[in-house]
Parts: structure tokens; C-alpha cells; sequence
């Protein structure tokens, strides 16, 4: 133990990066939101960077109470507490207060709370909660089922609110499970459902049938003769493809939204029609379209602070909140913008190095769920400003304009990051 | 392998962001960000759109200043509608409606709200137009005619349509295109060529300077001024004279090709089609479904020739060796068909050539032509060769004349029978009404001046066109056809007897009343019987007047074509018509004021609406 402060024993780099992301964001928000009106003063709760500055001041002063709190306790009521997350989010049904089409916030005076936030950090200690519970493992299928339950039902939740890109969130801690041990062809079965989807809308139902039925019995005629998965799942993987197959067409058409499917035509190229393809992309695609304009437009050294002409004027919609990497494209340029990128991997390998050296199943477990959720945040968000995924509006973790985002993805690090101080610590259970 | 799976993902999925950022940052093309940076403003530099001159360099059309009332939807903060309305002295539902329409083009860009506002209401509002965001003032030109004729050649600009933005990246909403005639066949060159000037904007919207200091920059080309082979003088006088009678009028200078005049009746002021009345003048214009003064007759209207026919079907007689001027057949004031007789107004008697074209004999020039056909063995063959000296003279097919509309006419050749009464199942006699230029030939206005032309030049054409130099560079530098020769199938020596016949046409013939004196004419009357449907029952109306004639026989300066409407025969509208046109032309100056007096104060109105009346009614009656 090198000294009792907790300050001095937290994980250094991590701090350090966190600092760095979250300092280096709000300055981002500056530079998109300020226009000739908006007041300069820092703590202006109407303005942007004011309101993002509380946050941060807020958070620093919850994690300062949260220090004086035991891992143990943590652990204790983590149970509990994601109960009490289930009833916040179903309080939204009744209480909720509706922005843009999402009943997803609660209304405190002058702040707004969305609970789905907090959620993501409530499951993911209720996971390594389950998770590190003596007796079980991911090996048997009752086991599975509960740990997926915790996952799904939030999802659930989240997806009637509806708010899809935040339930997308949560399927991040898959990844948990898997590091825990659930079998990978269930991983398998999920890529190879997804593949089947997109290269049904893309090359038709006919021949998706017709190539499948040949890799199936592809398959059968190679498959190795050890190690193989289970029999059943042998059979049943391959009828799920088929299945997949044959509804897409039909779920596509029926079961998606016009603006669902704009989208995937979007990013499959499935619009053949040049006028209209260009119709979706000066609707659907405009903001990143817009945004990828910005980035490029940035080059090597970028525009400059408070002298991008993109990401200003509200051309880039949503600049502050989920379109603020382009900003630092625009305004830094290629060098600053791939420090961040780099920024972001270093954070999270170096959490994974500290979660693989928690001695409890407890700290290792809830550690990977910090990492997968900051991990899906930012390559869905990145992914999409950069045109590489299809528009799903999450957060980018420590930059983006929302109060309840920052102060949870703080709040979550610093739990872990506590954790990982505190790993000498006899513990008692 | 599952615990390395996390830490593969996170740095496979950091090397591909940075690859798209490296794509993206240092491989982009700059010039395309230029086009769709929103901070860099595009502002286009007009040229001037090219003058018209007449073929003697006199000013037909140039330009005027005109003001547009403009709208960025994105830009307006706060409008007082109730002011803005007063002040452009529009309602609240029109308003409603053109700005729904700007929006709906887009929210950024700048579409019109009001347009072509004169100099002084632009003055007038200039100033107060500060008060309202997001609208503002685009200076635009517009055409200025110096002449109320010749609207169906000049044609006229209009906005370009959505269809014609979608189909190529040279127009911008707002912009003005040729419509028809010379301003759409020569619009590439009347436009120029506008030039670019790309502007960076701060964020706060102002200007800071050029983008990169100009380097995509363009100039603007200035358009290029036509001179067009119309003569102003003999085009306004021409439609002095159609005024109250439908039909169309073609001049064609024989030894150029060069268009003289082309007028069709009714027309309109081409100034009307300009500034904030075009639209409701247009509607009006287009809806007038009976007298149709937007359909231009002279190239359009494909009336049966008539007599002046004869002239061609005598000449490809001749070449062919059917006939000599001196052959001769007895008209019984009519000739027989199966033993049915077909009337004939020449009087009767024995005839030859000259005198079976002065006297417009029916009956000569249908035993010539059955004549013809019993020298083929089919008359099949026949008819091929006689289709072909036919389209030899530009009949039947597209002229080449370089206006953006036109009707081929009609030579009906063997497919054409041999589908209406199936494959040598038809003769001569069938067909028999071609002879006279009745039947199912047809031909515009422009055919038949064109058709007069190489009769004047014993025997081939020029292309008629309306280009006549393009800057001082004359046309057949541009366009070479323009000054090819095109041979008719026809020797020149046959033509002597037949401008001969012509002659005597105007000395002793049918138009011997609209002689000129001091210029030797030659011309064929023609009166064409038509026929519409009134209740779904034929009817035939007043016969059309159709004259054909050039001057001087020596030395042919002019060649017309004027068909009329109902004008009953020949020499009466379409040859005095001709007569005060030739003279116009070659001495400048009427000497028939009596045919003048006439012409301008006779109208066929009556004779139009008489199928409309809903009551019986007699045709071809003779009081003037």
C-alpha cells in the first residue's frame, strides 16, 4: 500500500485520460454552443458550458461523498438499488417528461434526470453481483438465463420509453458475459444473425436462402470432428439463420418505420434510384453527411478554437450533444482528433488491465461493464459522425453535452477506478 | 480467446477510426467541400444575355433590370407578415403559398417571393426591405423588345423548371431559359456563361474575404449577340396586314435560304410575355384554344397546298419525259373519274403546260398525272419515284430550319397507301387528288416558301434558317449546311416553261388583279377545300387561300408562301397579301393602296366564328 489517501493510490493514467477527455470536451461544447448572445461567464446555468461545468463540479462532489463509502457496501446493496432503477424507469411511464418523442427524463426544476443513465450503472453492478455469486457460472443454461434476464429487462424498458440507442447501450454488457465465460458461438449466432439480416436487404431473399442452404451442408460435410458445439445447437443455429432469412423481407417492410428503413437503405446502399437515394441522404443522412464534411474539412491541423465554420451556425444538428466529435475534426484537425481515438483506446485497455487484476470475481466483473458500456458508447457514436455506422444517437462518454451522461460515465469510472484503489484492502464476506 | 476478445475489438475498432479519419481529413478533395461548405457562399456573376438584330442590324431585342423579391426560410427571425404583406401589396394566402413552395425547395437557399419587380418599385422598397430578415433583393434582367413583331420567331425566356433543373447542374432556381424559337434554339450562345466567386463567411454570416483567394474562381462569358435574317420592316408589315386572319406567312430570300419573314396570325406583342404580367398574359395567351396565338402557323400548320402543287407535279412530269411544254389535254370544265366527274373553274378548252398552270386547270393536271402513272409498270413504282422528286424539294420531311418546333408536312408515299388499301390494291386514280394538291399531301407554310424558293432557282435550295451571323461571324462559318446547296431531282431547263406558266399567272391568269407594276412576278394561287366537324357531322368550312410567288422573275429576290385561313380562293387574301409583301420588300414602298386599304381593313372574324354559331351557315361567299 503506497499511503492511505485515496487520491494517491486511484490508477493515475486512467485519471489522468478521464481528465484530459472530460476538460478537453467541455471546451468542445464551448466553442459549438456559444453565439453572439450567450453569456461567457463559466457557471451561466443558461448556458451550455455553464450547465456542462456543473455537472462536472457535481460529480466531483458525489464521488468525494462516494469515497468515504466501502466497496462492500457497494456491493451489498447492488441488488437493491438496480430494483429501485427498475421502478425509476418504470415511474417514467407515469411521471416522465416527454422530449423529442422520448419519454425518458424526469423533470427536476431546472435539471432533467434521465434514469436510463443511471441504469446502465445499477446493471452493471448488478451483473457482477449475479455474476461473482458463489456457485454460478455461465456453463449452465439456468445461469444464463437469469444473467441475460438482467440485461434484457432494462432493454426492455429503455426500448418502450422508446429510446433504442440507450437499450443498444445495454446489450454492451453481452460482452461481460462472454468474458465470463458464456460460450462464444452465442456470439457467433449473433454476428452471423445480424450478417443474415443485412445480406438478405442487400442481395435478396432467394439467393440468401439458396447460399445458405449450401454452407449449411458445406458444414455438415467438413465439420470437425472435435471440439464441436452441441448438437442441438448445430441444428438450431442454422434453422435461426434460415429463419432470419426468410422474415427479413417481410420485417422489413412491416415491422421497421419508413425512417428505419431510410437508414438501412442509407448505409447498405440499397437505394438504386440516384434521386432518391439523394432525397434520404439531404434528410436522413444530412447530419452526417454534414458532419463528415466538417471532419474532412479539418485536415491536418484543423481550423482552430472557435473558428470552425461547419460545426457553427447550427449546420451540424445536434453539434454539442451526439455530433461533437466533428467538432474537434473540424476545430483541431487530423492530429488532435486521432490523439482522441488513441485517447479513448488507451483508457479502455488500461481499464481492462486493471480489471484483470481485481482479485474478486465481484471487481473484475462490474469493471468489465464499465468498459463495454464507455467501449459501445464510443464506437457507435464515433462510428456514426464518421459515417461508418448508422445513425443512432448515443453520447460520446466525457464530451458530449447532457448532464446525466457526464456525471454517470464519472460517476461509474470512479466506482471502479476506487475499486482498483482500494485492491489490497482486506476484504470480508 | 474470450479474454482477449474485448481488448481485440477496442483496438481494432481505434485503427479503423483513425483510417477513416485519415481518409476523411488528408485525402478528401477540397474543391468538392467548397461546393457544399455552408460557410462558403457561391455567388454567381451573370453575363449579359446577347442582343438580337434583324438582318439589317436593327435592334430587336436587349435587355432590361428587373428586381426579385427573395427568401432564405432559415434565415427569417421574427416577420411582421401584416407589413410585409402591405408593403408588397400581397394577400396572406398567396403568401402562405409561395413560401410553403420556398421551403419546400429548401430552407437554406434563396428562392423567389415576388418576381421581376420594375425600377421603380425596386426603388420604392429597398429601403424598407432591411426591416424584414431573411428577405432580400436579387437584380435580375429581362429581355427588352424593340419591336412589337416576330414574337412566334424571337420566342420568349422563362424560369427554368424543376424538371429542367433536375436534368442538368448548369441552372439554379430562378434562372432564366429560352422558351421557343431563337432564344431556345440559340441559348447556349444568347446566355454566355455565368462566372463563379466563392466568399467565406465567418460564423456570425459575414464576409470575410474570397475563398482561397479566388483560385476556383470563374469569369463570367458574355452572351453572344445574333444577327437572325429576319427584315424587321417586311415582319411588322407582314403582321399589319394578318391582323384578324389566321395563318402563316414564310419570305425566304432563294439565293440564301435566309428567312425573311414568318409571321403567323394571330400573334401577340412579345413584350407581354415580360415582367409580372408574363404568367396571366401566358394563361390567356395559351388558353385561347380557338384563334391559338401561341401555336406559330407559318411552321406548324399543315394545310393541303393546293394549286400550287401543280407546279411541282408539272415539273416532275416534264423530267420524267411524260410531258413537253407543248403537250396538250382538253378540259370538259372538269375531267372524269370511273366515268364521275370532277369540276374544274378554268373554263375549259384545250390546254398546255403554261396555260394549264395560269388558268389553274384541274383537268390538265390530272391527266398528266394519270399520265405519269401508266408510264410505270406498277403503280407502285410510280409512286416511289414521284415521292422521291417530291422530298427533293424539302417536302414531306423536317426542313432542317433551326427553330426548336416543326411539322414534317406530308408526302404520302407507297407504305402510307399501301396500309390504307393493302399492297397493289390501289392506282392512280385512287391518289388522284394529289394532282392538284389536294388530297393527302401536306405541307407548312415554310415548305411551300421553301418549295417556291427552288422553283425561283430552277432547281435547288438553301436550308431556310433565321441565324444570319453570330458577333459579326456569318453563319455558315458556324454552321456549315447552312450554305450547302441542296439539289432538287429536277434540271433547271424544266423549270422555264413552268416560272413561265407562273408569270402568266399574274399577267393573265388567276391573279392578274395584284400585278405590281415594275416587278415581274411569278405566282400560283391556290384555294384549298377543307373540312372540320361540327357535332361529329363533316362539315366543309371556307376554302383556305393559299398563294405562292417570287420576284423579280430575272433576278429572284423573294420567295413567299401565305396561306390564310378560310380566306376563300387564292388571289383573294393570301395573293393580295403576296403582292403588298413583294412590293414592300423590293421597293420599300406601297404602290396597290387599294390592296392595302383592303387588306388592313378586312378581318375574317365572321368567317371564324361561323362554325362556332350553332347555326347553319353558307361558305365561300363572295362579298368582300
Amino acid at each position: 500500500m503506497r499511503g492511505s489517501f485515496l487520491l494517491f493510490r486511484i490508477d493515475g493514467l486512467s485519471m489522468l485520460l478521464i481528465i484530459a477527455l472530460t476538460t478537453f470536451g467541455w471546451f468542445n461544447i464551448y466553442s459549438t454552443t456559444l453565439d453572439d448572445n450567450s453569456s461567457t461567464e463559466l457557471l451561466d446555468l443558461s448556458t451550455y458550458h455553464g450547465k456542462q461545468l456543473f455537472f462536472v463540479l457535481l460529480s466531483l462532489v458525489v464521488i468525494t461523498l462516494l469515497s468515504f463509502i466501502d466497496e462492500h457496501v457497494i456491493k451489498r446493496y447492488s441488488s437493491v438499488s438496480y430494483l429501485v432503477g427498475i421502478a425509476l424507469l418504470l415511474g417514467l411511464f407515469v411521471f416522465g417528461r416527454t422530449i423529442a418523442g422520448s419519454t425518458s427524463w424526469y423533470d427536476l426544476g431546472p435539471l432533467n434526470f434521465q434514469p436510463s443513465e443511471l441504469m446502465k450503472l445499477l446493471t452493471a453492478l448488478a451483473l457482477a453481483k449475479y455474476l461473482s455469486d458463489t456457485g454460478v457460472t455461465l456453463k449452465t443454461g439456468v445461469h444464463q438465463f437469469y444473467a441475460v434476464l438482467i440485461i434484457l429487462v432494462p432493454v426492455l424498458l429503455v426500448l418502450l420509453q422508446p429510446d433504442p440507442g440507450s437499450a443498444l447501450v445495454y446489450l454492451a454488457l453481452f460482452l461481460v458475459l462472454f468474458r465470463e465465460g458464456l460460450p462464444l458461438y452465442y456470439l457467433a449466432a449473433v454476428i452471423f444473425t445480424l450478417l443474415a439480416f443485412s445480406l438478405t436487404l442487400i442481395f435478396g431473399l432467394s439467393s440468401m436462402l439458396i447460399t445458405a442452404a449450401v454452407l449449411f451442408l458445406l458444414y455438415f460435410l467438413l465439420r470437425p470432428k472435435k471440439k464441436r458445439p452441441p448438437l442441438f445447437f448445430e441444428l438450431l443455429f442454422p434453422l435461426l439463420q434460415f429463419g432470419v432469412i426468410a422474415i427479413t423481407p417481410w420485417a422489413f417492410t412491416s415491422v421497421f418505420k419508413q425512417h428505419h428503413r431510410d437508414r438501412f437503405s442509407l448505409w447498405l446502399g440499397l437505394e438504386k434510384d440516384a434521386n432518391k437515394l439523394l432525397e434520404i441522404k439531404q434528410s436522413i443522412g444530412y447530419n452526417t453527411y454534414q458532419a463528415e464534411q466538417a471532419i474532412a474539412s479539418g485536415r491536418w491541423w484543423g481550423k482552430g478554437f472557435m473558428q470552425g465554420t461547419r460545426t457553427k451556425g447550427n449546420f451540424v444538428p445536434a453539434q454539442h450533444t451526439d455530433y461533437i466529435f466533428s467538432s474537434v475534426g473540424e476545430e483541431w484537425g487530423f492530429v488532435v482528433s486521432a490523439l482522441v481515438v488513441l485517447a479513448f483506446v488507451g483508457l479502455l485497455l488500461r481499464l481492462i488491465v486493471l480489471a484483470d487484476r481485481q482479485k474478486l470475481a465481484f471487481h473484475r466483473i462490474y469493471g468489465y461493464g464499465v468498459i463495454s458500456i464507455l467501449f459501445i458508447h464510443f464506437t457507435i457514436n464515433v462510428g456514426m459522425v464518421l459515417g461508418m455506422l448508422p445513425t443512432i444517437g448515443i453520447p460520446l462518454p466525457f464530451f458530449s453535452y447532457g448532464g446525466s451522461g457526464l456525471f454517470f460515465f464519472i460517476l461509474m469510472c470512479f466506482i471502479f477506478l476506487k475499486i482498483d484503489a482500494n485492491r489490497h484492502k482486506t476484504h470480508f464476506n | 480467446m474470450s479474454r482477449f476478445l474485448l481488448s481485440f475489438s477496442i483496438i481494432l475498432v481505434g485503427v479503423l477510426f483513425i483510417a477513416r479519419l485519415v481518409s476523411l481529413q488528408l485525402f478528401f478533395k477540397e474543391s468538392t467541400l467548397a461546393e457544399s461548405d455552408p460557410a462558403i457562399t457561391k455567388e454567381y456573376i451573370y453575363p449579359e444575355r446577347g442582343f438580337i438584330y434583324d438582318r439589317d442590324n436593327e435592334l430587336l431585342v436587349s435587355n432590361q433590370a428587373a428586381f426579385d423579391i427573395m427568401v432564405i426560410p432559415s434565415a427569417i427571425k421574427a416577420l411582421d407578415t401584416l407589413a410585409f404583406l402591405e408593403l408588397l401589396d400581397l394577400d396572406l394566402k398567396s403568401f402562405e403559398q409561395r413560401m410553403k413552395r420556398a421551403e419546400n425547395y429548401s430552407r437554406r437557399l434563396p428562392s423567389v417571393i415576388v418576381s421581376s419587380l420594375s425600377k421603380e418599385r425596386y426603388a420604392a422598397l429597398q429601403e424598407k426591405l432591411r426591416r424584414f430578415e431573411g428577405f432580400f433583393i436579387r437584380k435580375k434582367s429581362l429581355r427588352s423588345y424593340h419591336t412589337a413583331a416576330s414574337a412566334n420567331v424571337l420566342g420568349y425566356i422563362s424560369e427554368v423548371s424543376p424538371s429542367e433543373l433536375n436534368s442538368g447542374p448548369y441552372y439554379i432556381a430562378g434562372e432564366n431559359i429560352g422558351r421557343t424559337g431563337v432564344e431556345r434554339q440559340y441559348e447556349d450562345l444568347l446566355r454566355g456563361k455565368k462566372g463563379v466567386r466563392y466568399i467565406q463567411k465567418d460564423r456570425f454570416n459575414r464576409e470575410i474575404g474570397s475563398y482561397q483567394d479566388g483560385a476556383l474562381d470563374s469569369m463570367a462569358t458574355m452572351g453572344k449577340n445574333l444577327q437572325i435574317t429576319i427584315d424587321k420592316t417586311l415582319q411588322e408589315y407582314g403582321e399589319l396586314l394578318m391582323k384578324g386572319k389566321r395563318g402563316g406567312i414564310v419570305a425566304i430570300e432563294p439565293a440564301t435560304g435566309e428567312i425573311l419573314s414568318m409571321i403567323s396570325g394571330p400573334t401577340y406583342d412579345p413584350s407581354l410575355l415580360v415582367g409580372r404580367k408574363r404568367s396571366k398574359n401566358y394563361t390567356e395567351l395559351y388558353y385561347d384554344s380557338l384563334a391559338r396565338p401561341t401555336w406559330d402557323r407559318s411552321i406548324l400548320a399543315e394545310p393541303s397546298p393546293g394549286s400550287p402543287f401543280k407546279a411541282l407535279n408539272a415539273l416532275v412530269a416534264l423530267q420524267e419525259g411524260i410531258i413537253t411544254p407543248s403537250t396538250t389535254f382538253t378540259c370538259y370544265e372538269g375531267f372524269f373519274v370511273y366515268g364521275d366527274k370532277r369540276g374544274c373553274h378554268c373554263g375549259g378548252g384545250v390546254r398546255d403546260l403554261v396555260s394549264g398552270i395560269h388558268h389553274s386547270c384541274n383537268a390538265y393536271f390530272a391527266e398528266t398525272f394519270r399520265s405519269y402513272y401508266r408510264n410505270f409498270e406498277s403503280t407502285a413504282a410510280g409512286h416511289d419515284r414521284w415521292t422521291a422528286h417530291m422530298k427533293s424539294f424539302g417536302l414531306g420531311e423536317f426542313l432542317g430550319v433551326d427553330l426548336p418546333t416543326g411539322r414534317p408536312g406530308r408526302i404520302p408515299d407507297t407504305d402510307y397507301y399501301d396500309r390504307a388499301y393493302g399492297p397493289n390494291r390501289w392506282v392512280s386514280t385512287f391518289i388522284i387528288s394529289n394532282a392538284i394538291g389536294q388530297g393527302e399531301v401536306a405541307a407548312t407554310p415554310l415548305q411551300l416558301a421553301n418549295m417556291t424558293a427552288a422553283i425561283a432557282n430552277k432547281g435547288f435550295f438553301y436550308t431556310p434558317h433565321l441565324l444570319r451571323t453570330v458577333e459579326g461571324q456569318p453563319i455558315a462559318d458556324l454552321n456549315p449546311s447552312y450554305a450547302q446547296k441542296r439539289q432538287t431531282t429536277i434540271d433547271s431547263k424544266h423549270f422555264e416553261p413552268v416560272i413561265e406558266g407562273m408569270e402568266k399567272v399574274y399577267t393573265e391568269g388567276t391573279a392578274r388583279y395584284l400585278q405590281v407594276k415594275g416587278i415581274r412576278i411569278a405566282g400560283k394561287t391556290g384555294t384549298v377545300e377543307n373540312f372540320t366537324r361540327i357535332d361529329g357531322k363533316k362539315t366543309q368550312l371556307t376554302d383556305h387561300s393559299v398563294f405562292v410567288a417570287f420576284a423579280p422573275v430575272e433576278d429572284p429576290q423573294i420567295a413567299v408562301a401565305i396561306y390564310i385561313e378560310n380566306g376563300y380562293y387564292g388571289a383573294r387574301y393570301a395573293g393580295h397579301i403576296a403582292s403588298l409583301m413583294i412590293e414592300k420588300y423590293l421597293k420599300g414602298s406601297i404602290s396597290r393602296t387599294d390592296l392595302e386599304e383592303r387588306m388592313l381593313s378586312k378581318t375574317l372574324e365572321l368567317e371564324y366564328a361561323k362554325p362556332y354559331s350553332g347555326k347553319p351557315f353558307k361558305i365561300n361567299e363572295y362579298a368582300w
